[in-house]
């Protein structure tokens, strides 16, 4: 027996379920990244005057300011590999994809760059709270990053091709709940760096 | 989603190109307001604004919620009632806190 | 994605890695079931010691070391480990894992969850987060001592902690994920003709329990990981600065804040004590309006009032902080969502009761669980509230008092609504009742020894004797008079432990040997009635379903039975 739904919209919600499903699970992201949100924000307070700005400062706001473009850039190829699949244009969703897991690949190489040069530095998560609950808020984020990718790169290999083929309407959909995650840990990032980088 | 047609599309994409365009400059905008001279209250306040605005943008035009169904929306206000009392009222319990004076 | 079961299913496919939700439920159950049998046993050795202290536990006392008797360190062990257990490996997975998973789709007239590998995921999660915690016993150091509470900073150093950390980690994966699922299955799975309000109250609690779960679990994670690192990285999120420890000045950088910690867990830990009761009120309404034969009074206050109870949840957390220092506006707050948060469950407990006026009540088992209920939630809500006023908190907060109050709420509270659910579904998952004396032999000894081991805990905790007391209070002056109440609750526990007996040997004879049924033996008017017992796998229903009428019309004047089906034209 089929589950209704799963494609085509309910009539009087005006969605299919993995949509429904897809935001549910990004509004506990939400309250996840807020639980650490409101971390940063006690512990900001309860360290002495100055502290955080402190250990703020050294960080490499050129490298994240590059990393913010980054992942932007990469929101808006996600989202034109979807609209290529709504033109039916499976090669162009191709290269957008690809283009997408490139722009998260670099985002990756940056973020490797700056966490190794913190530890030459003798910088550790345990070198100060600042430095805790940076590390913890951008290798959360970083994780985040990394699922995505296996997401996206599952259905840039040929299994998508396959899906394509046999489900053309419900495959453009998976890419729509794929880019709305891939959105979101954007918009982390996007309140990410001015609030480890730059405040 | 089948209300989409080429010509459409082309609206859209042109939509999607014109925030991306505003995102880069919100970017360079946020990074060049840190080095003002104003006090800590005033930059956290101008830095979650701009992170704001750029936030609304991928939220409203990349996730569609611009156009997006009332059971989402109610879903998301819901969420972001309780986002907003995880991150102040801990912060508020410290600043009102009793004191041996 | 398709279903179809046109393909025959391996014994792997069908019974362990189904994703049926009817299986799924019932291997939450039986997991929980097993969970709250040992977390039961672990209390029971800690009440021995209570009772007669330093004296060898009988049975159990070898593997308790050469003296047998329980030491103060594993009596902490078993304390935080009875509370981690029977919360999140116990009652949750039974409430929302079996009964929800089992029932909810069945009550909407859906074919399965909507996202049935996912819900077959989420069971697998909790299990891995079951096993993680039990190994933690067989670990060198033992399992987490530190309360359920895991307050820093004793529980960055005491030993067991890590692991119950990990643990914590797939158990709430397992809980976001389940009620995720929930969410869009009630959302988008209802048959047609199932409006909101057609929907039988109990999938009402579960859908609010859903958004409780989703929302308030993700803080806790986000501590979780911040305790780990603490706990293994060195860093220093809730240790302030200047932190001795063994006499020696520990070696991190400190300056940051244990009241960080009771933050994030009780913005998950408040919400997750309604998860707690929701679904078994949500059992209750429906074993009520079954067994009185008339609809439920206050329909529509019932389904406000849980939705606003929801709501409130989450804005009331601080309760169980009010002695940490906060200012007198911020007390107020609290003490004031506090207040208000117990409306709707007045309401809720009001409406069960004069539903009771002139009904024709059935004295079934079911019945039997679901009436006392009633009284025991009054109980355990009136107890809650000295504990929610600051004043009064000062004097109760960390004694007994509060080991009574919220174990009324939880044990003769929920506890009792889910054996209602248990003797009230077992006919729709086995086609098989159970049996009546036996479930009676079960009822009586069960509702008199709960009120004996927590009813003499307020008079305890009104004397002032603290709570997680290894000695029981022994060295307290305040604590003398009332000591004596401890022999009497223990005995409580092991007669209570004795009246599970006739239940075990229920389930397991009824299921083959019980009296055979048709399919709505307790002639109950909600959709999962309609479907064979058990229901047909992967699809629940032998047709379409469509929905005609309301969740309680019983009794309706001029209708030919005493009770007119949802999915009867």
């Amino acid at each position: 027996m089929q589950i209704p739904y799963t494609i085509e919209e309910r009539p009087d919600t005006g969605l299919n379920n993995s949509k429904l499903g897809i935001w549910v699970f990004l509004a506990s992201e939400i309250m996840l990244f807020g639980g650490l949100f409101s971390a940063y924000v006690f512990l900001r307070m309860a360290a002495p005057a100055g502290d955080f700005a402190y250990w703020g400062s050294k960080l490499s706001i050129p490298m994240a300011t590059v990393n913010t473009l980054v992942l932007i850039s990469s929101s808006v190829t996600m989202i034109m590999s979807w609209v290529s699949l709504k033109m039916k244009d499976f090669e162009k969703y191709k290269m957008y994809m690809g283009l997408t897991l490139l722009c998260a690949s670099i985002f990756l190489v940056i973020k490797y760059f700056e966490y190794t040069g913190k530890f030459h530095h003798g910088i550790y998560p345990s070198s100060s709270t600042f430095m805790g609950i940076y590390f913890t808020l951008t290798g959360l984020h970083g994780l985040h990053i990394i699922g995505g990718m296996i997401v996206m790169g599952y259905f840039w290999l040929p299994a998508g091709y396959k899906m394509w083929t046999s489900e053309p309407e419900h495959f453009t959909n998976r890419i729509e709940v794929v880019g709305l995650y891939w959105h979101f840990v954007d918009l982390v990032w996007i309140f990410l760096f001015p609030i480890l980088y730059l405040l | 989603m089948s209300d989409h047609d080429n010509g459409h599309i082309e609206d859209h994409i042109r939509v999607y190109l014109t925030v991306f365009g505003a995102l880069a400059v919100l970017t360079l905008l946020t990074v060049a307001a840190s080095y003002m001279d104003i006090s800590t209250t005033e930059a956290i306040f101008l830095a979650l604004t701009i992170a704001t605005v750029k936030a609304s943008l991928v939220a409203g035009y990349f996730m569609h919620l611009i156009n997006e169904k009332q059971t989402i929306i109610w879903i998301l206000t819901l969420t972001f009632i309780f986002f907003l009392f995880c991150m102040f009222i801990p912060m508020i319990t410290v600043i009102d806190h009793t004191s041996l004076s | 994605m398709s279903n179809d079961s046109h393909h025959k299913e391996n014994f792997l496919q069908k019974y362990i890695f189904s994703v049926d939700h009817k299986i799924i439920g019932l291997q939450y159950g039986i997991t929980s079931l097993l969970f709250l049998l040992f977390g039961f046993c672990l209390m029971m050795v800690m009440r021995w010691q209570l009772a007669y202290p330093e004296t060898p536990v009988p049975i159990v006392g070898g593997l308790l070391g050469e003296t047998g008797i329980l030491m103060p360190e594993i009596y902490n062990m078993l304390g935080a480990m009875h509370g981690t257990i029977m919360i999140f490996l116990g009652i949750v997975p039974l409430a929302v894992g079996a009964f929800g998973n089992y029932i909810v789709p069945l009550q909407i007239g859906a074919p399965d969850m909507a996202f049935p590998k996912l819900n077959a995921a989420s069971y697998w999660s909790y299990f891995v987060g079951g096993v993680i915690m039990l190994t933690s016993f067989f670990m060198p150091e033992g399992a987490a001592r530190s309360g359920w509470t895991s307050y820093p900073p004793l529980s960055i150093f005491e030993t067991g902690q890590t692991m119950w950390l990990i643990g914590m980690v797939f158990l709430i994966t397992s809980s976001l994920l389940g009620s995720m699922n929930f969410i869009v299955t009630i959302v988008q799975l209802r048959a047609p003709g199932m409006t909101w309000f057609k929907l039988p109250f109990f999938v009402w609690a579960q859908f609010v329990t859903a958004f409780l779960l989703v929302l308030a679990f993700p803080p806790l994670e986000a501590a979780a990981f911040l305790q780990l690192m603490d706990r293994v990285a060195s860093t220093s999120f809730f240790l302030p600065s200047g932190l001795v420890y063994s006499g020696a000045t520990v070696d991190v950088y400190g300056s940051g804040s244990p009241l960080l910690w009771q933050h994030l867990f009780w913005f998950l830990a408040h919400p997750e004590v309604y998860v707690l009761i929701l679904p078994a009120m949500g059992i209750v309404g429906e074993v009520i309006a079954n067994n009185t034969r008339k609809p439920l009074w206050g329909y529509k206050t019932l389904v406000y009032s849980i939705v606003f109870l929801g709501f409130m949840s989450f804005i009331v957390w601080a309760h169980h902080m009010f002695l940490t220092g906060m200012g007198q506006a911020m007390s107020a707050f609290f003490q004031t969502t506090t207040m208000i948060i117990s409306i709707p469950s007045v309401a809720i407990l009001t409406a069960f009761f004069i539903s009771l006026w002139g009904a024709s009540i059935r004295f079934t088992t079911p019945m039997l669980f679901a009436l006392a209920f009633l009284p025991m939630f009054g109980i355990g809500g009136l107890t809650g509230l000295p504990l929610g006023v600051g004043a009064s908190d000062i004097h109760l907060h960390d004694t007994y008092y509060v080991i009574g109050h919220f174990h009324y709420v939880v044990a003769p509270g929920t506890i009792f609504g889910l054996f209602a659910g248990i003797y009230y579904w077992f006919p729709k998952m086995t086609g098989r009742k159970m049996s009546e004396a036996l479930g009676k032999l079960h009822f009586w000894p069960s509702f008199i020894f709960m009120n004996g081991i927590f009813m003499p805990m307020f008079i305890q905790g009104l004397a002032g004797v603290s709570r997680r007391l290894y000695d029981g209070g022994q060295l307290y002056a305040h604590a003398q008079d009332v000591l004596q109440w401890n022999e009497f609750m223990s005995i409580s526990a092991f007669c209570l432990a004795a009246a599970q007996i006739p239940f075990i040997i229920n389930v397991f004879v009824s299921m083959f040997n019980g009296e055979k049924v048709d399919r709505n033996p307790w002639g109950a008017t909600t959709v999962e009635w309609s479907a064979p017992s058990p229901p047909v796998p992967h699809a629940n229903f032998e047709g379409d379903v469509e929905v005609y009428r309301g969740p309680y019309e019983y009794s309706v004047p001029g209708a030919e039975k005493d009770f007119s089906p949802q999915t009867e034209k």
